[in-house]
């Protein structure tokens, strides 16, 4: 097997906390951030349940290690506080950072800001240069200027649920290939109003709480989070000393080319996903002790996901989690967080328990870990699937 | 031995009609408005009825370049789709947004949430090829198509792919619109597209448009060019844009004197057309040089025009005189640069050779 590329730092705020601690707190208590939704005044505030960061755009902005210039918005504050703690805990929030490479993701990018003033751009000055905050990559120019990158190669990926675990693939091939020496990776999105009222018009949100590869499972949870990590090169780790937390070692991307939004009925696409990035980190399925699954807890999803289980690992299906009762499907982050969570299971050596499950799925007999399990892990797998048949799998092994 | 990148194939759908090959070397479209639609092909004859009046405008152009880009390049599946869009389907981000405001959240449908998410053309790219391979869409500004370049070459170079397919899609969402001349970015007082070039006052004028290529380690029937490097970079400091372009040409191995051309995004923008003046009037001041943004307009994906343009120079080995700005051709033209930023950010140079 190929060690892969070192991680260095990671960062992440979700609903279950600001900072590393705190979500690794929360995921050992088995603690969900599911709730109402408050910063967002919607209709639906009554009839859904989101993974919201508990604290307003004013408190995330205070907690920046320094102000934010230019329009942000939710999502960019979140992408830079995240993006902060994987860099401080690289050792890389005192060295120049000019050429750090940035490869973020995002889904709806400043639709916060966008869906407020839409109007209101027409008929007053007052938030005129917000409107920059319109494209995607918005959100990845103002963290690029507020990290303090210059000429590092800089960029945005959009591919719904599976964004942020593209972009630590990017970084991972990018580093492989000798054009990078340094890159955060990740993704961000936060909760609007255009988000929640797409999914539900899709009719795939949960009345209560999502409950992953239970049989009576009725959709899911919205959530927002932005989570980083720090790649570098082999040569880059050991010209300044630094220590890996763990190691990128595959990756796979592959399109089920069947619906925009919905997932093939054996997920092959996520098949493919599973089996290429095994492929690059040249293990075997039995090689892998844990997968940190998509597990977005629509019927559609872990049906498709728990068959490409099968598919990949024959009768031995290793342990599997869900982490969307915890944080809820924080779309483009998703990857990213759960690429924080696996690492965390690595370092502590412990599987954590997926939460509201409520009785088998009657389609097979594939069952999540719902006990918070001690367990050396030397490798876990990390599924992200999503819309326009984006699919995509990494596998992280421990440093 | 470092493989060799080729385009193989190309469609493009721009506000000069360049879907038809022929335009590109006649008399240009001109305009007098600060926002150009693209000039549509006959859709009827490239997309079944049914399924092309549900289609967005930049679905439509973006089938439209990836189906000619495929027939040149004589294959009927690629290992990899790879986009790059500004704003998306913005149409139906607006439309869906829009419903939600001005019904307060009632009487909401899927489609246009659904059409709207960024990566829905290279997911749609990907059940018309049935290609289930590698499938990514960068959403970085102006960077958004250099970042399917970048990443196509990679694929190539690396032999993680044989045949790729790149592109960009950027379409006009009226809001959107109306919202970049609230901000400037579109000229307060919009002059002709004839005269973008020489205007020195704050803004642009707008676009839109698709461009789309094979990429093949192996020549095809129809093989344009050679795709030599790609660079992107976040902003140029003090060290100016001229040392960028003489590392990014020492890093390729090839000098100023060895470039024959350079094709730049000018686009009228007083405030940062800076940044080509630096290369046209210092380092490439005796080259030929050629800009297009004054016949597409600005868009993101803007930059695919570039490319394709490059591509039909290297193979005409001529350059039409509507995107001749300077110096026009001594000999053969053999190598050009491109290079390309908005409004200070999203920097990003590619090189094409003749083969």
């Amino acid at each position: 097997m190929t060690k892969g590329v070192a991680v260095t730092g990671m960062g992440i705020i979700s609903a279950i906390g600001c900072g590393v601690p705190a979500n690794l707190a929360a995921l050992r208590e088995g603690r969900s951030g599911i709730g109402p939704i408050t910063w967002v005044r919607t209709h639906l505030e009554g009839s859904v349940r989101v993974g919201e960061i508990a604290q307003n755009d004013v408190d995330l902005a205070k907690q920046l290690d320094h102000p934010a210039k230019g329009p942000h918005t939710r999502t960019s504050l979140l992408g830079c506080l995240a993006a902060e703690e994987a860099l401080r805990q690289a050792g890389l929030m005192n060295v120049d950072r000019h050429a750090l490479g940035l490869i973020t993701a995002t889904t709806v990018g400043g639709m916060d800001v966008t869906e407020k003033y839409f109007y209101q751009y027409l008929t007053s000055d007052e938030h005129l240069a917000s409107i920059d905050t319109l494209h995607a990559g918005h959100t990845g120019q103002m963290m690029a200027d507020h990290l303090g990158i210059v000429d590092g190669f800089v960029t945005t990926i959009s591919t719904a649920c599976s964004s942020a675990s593209n972009a630590i693939m990017l970084g991972a091939r990018m580093i492989k290939a000798g054009m990078l020496d340094r890159v955060l990776v990740g993704g961000v999105d936060c909760l609007s109003k255009f988000t929640l009222n797409g999914f539900n018009t899709l009719m795939i949100l949960s009345a209560s709480q999502n409950r992953p590869f239970s049989d009576d499972r009725d959709g899911l949870n919205l959530g927002e989070a932005a989570a980083y990590l720090v790649l570098e090169s082999d040569a880059s780790v050991k010209a300044r000393k630094a220590t890996p937390i763990a190691y990128v070692a595959g990756y796979g991307n592959a399109n089920d080319a069947h619906h925009q939004t919905a997932s093939s009925e054996n997920g092959d696409g996520a098949t493919a996903a599973m089996l290429e990035a095994l492929r690059t980190a040249g293990l075997s399925p039995s090689e892998i002790d844990h997968i940190n699954a998509h597990g977005t807890a629509t019927p559609n999803n872990d049906l498709s996901e728990g068959r490409a289980f099968m598919r990949v690992f024959g009768e031995h299906v290793p342990p599997f989690t869900s982490t969307k009762p915890y944080t809820g499907h924080t779309l483009a982050a998703a990857g990213a967080v759960e690429a924080v969570f696996s690492i965390l299971a690595m370092q502590h050596g412990m599987v954590f328990p997926t939460l509201n499950f409520s009785g088998g799925m009657s389609e097979f007999d594939l069952r999540p870990t719902t006990k918070l399990t001690d367990m050396p892990l030397s490798s876990v797998l990390s599924n992200s699937l999503g819309f326009g048949g984006n699919c995509s799998s990494l596998i992280i092994v421990k440093a | 031995m470092v493989k060799p990148v080729y385009i193989n194939g190309m469609g493009t759908v721009t506000a000069q009609g360049t879907h038809d090959p022929e335009r590109l070397f006649g008399e240009p479209v001109l305009y007098d408005s600060d926002a150009w639609h693209a000039i549509a092909p006959d859709y009827r004859t490239i997309i079944p009825g049914s399924e092309a009046r549900r289609l967005s405008t930049g679905m439509k152009m973006s089938i439209a370049a990836t189906k000619a880009a495929m027939e040149q390049a004589g294959v009927e599946q690629v290992d990899a789709v790879i986009t790059g869009t500004g704003m998306g389907c913005i149409r139906d981000s607006e439309k869906f947004l829009r419903a939600i405001l001005d019904n307060d959240e009632q009487f909401l449908t899927p489609t246009p949430f659904i059409q709207s998410t960024h990566n829905s053309v290279a997911g749609h790219l990907a059940r018309m090829l049935a290609c289930t391979g590698y499938n990514f869409t960068y959403v970085h500004g102006s960077n958004s198509f250099a970042s399917s370049v970048i990443d196509g070459l990679m694929q190539l170079r690396n032999g993680e792919a044989e045949v790729v397919l790149i592109g960009g899609v950027d379409e006009l969402g009226d809001h959107s619109t109306e919202l970049h001349r609230r901000n400037g970015h579109i000229k307060g007082k919009p002059v002709p597209s004839a005269g973008l070039l020489a205007s020195t006052t704050s803004g642009t004028l707008f676009g839109e448009g698709a461009g789309f290529f094979v990429l093949s380690n192996v020549k095809g029937p129809a093989t344009y060019a050679e795709l030599l490097a790609a660079k992107a970079w976040h902003k140029t400091g003090a060290e100016g844009i001229e040392q960028h372009v003489l590392d990014f040409l020492r890093e390729n191995g090839v000098t100023p004197e060895d470039v024959d051309a350079v094709v730049l995004g000018r686009n009228g923008d007083g405030d940062f057309d800076g940044y080509y003046n630096a290369l046209s009037e210092g380092l490439f001041k005796q080259h030929t040089q050629l800009a297009y943004k004054h016949h597409t307009g600005e868009f993101h994906t803007a930059p695919t025009f570039a490319m394709y343009l490059v591509a039909r120079v290297l193979e005409h080995d001529a350059v039409p005189a509507a995107y001749l700005v300077k110096n026009p051709p001594s000999g053969t033209i053999r190598t050009i640069l491109q290079y390309d930023q908005y409004r200070g950010v999203d920097h990003n140079l590619t090189l094409l050779r003749k083969c």
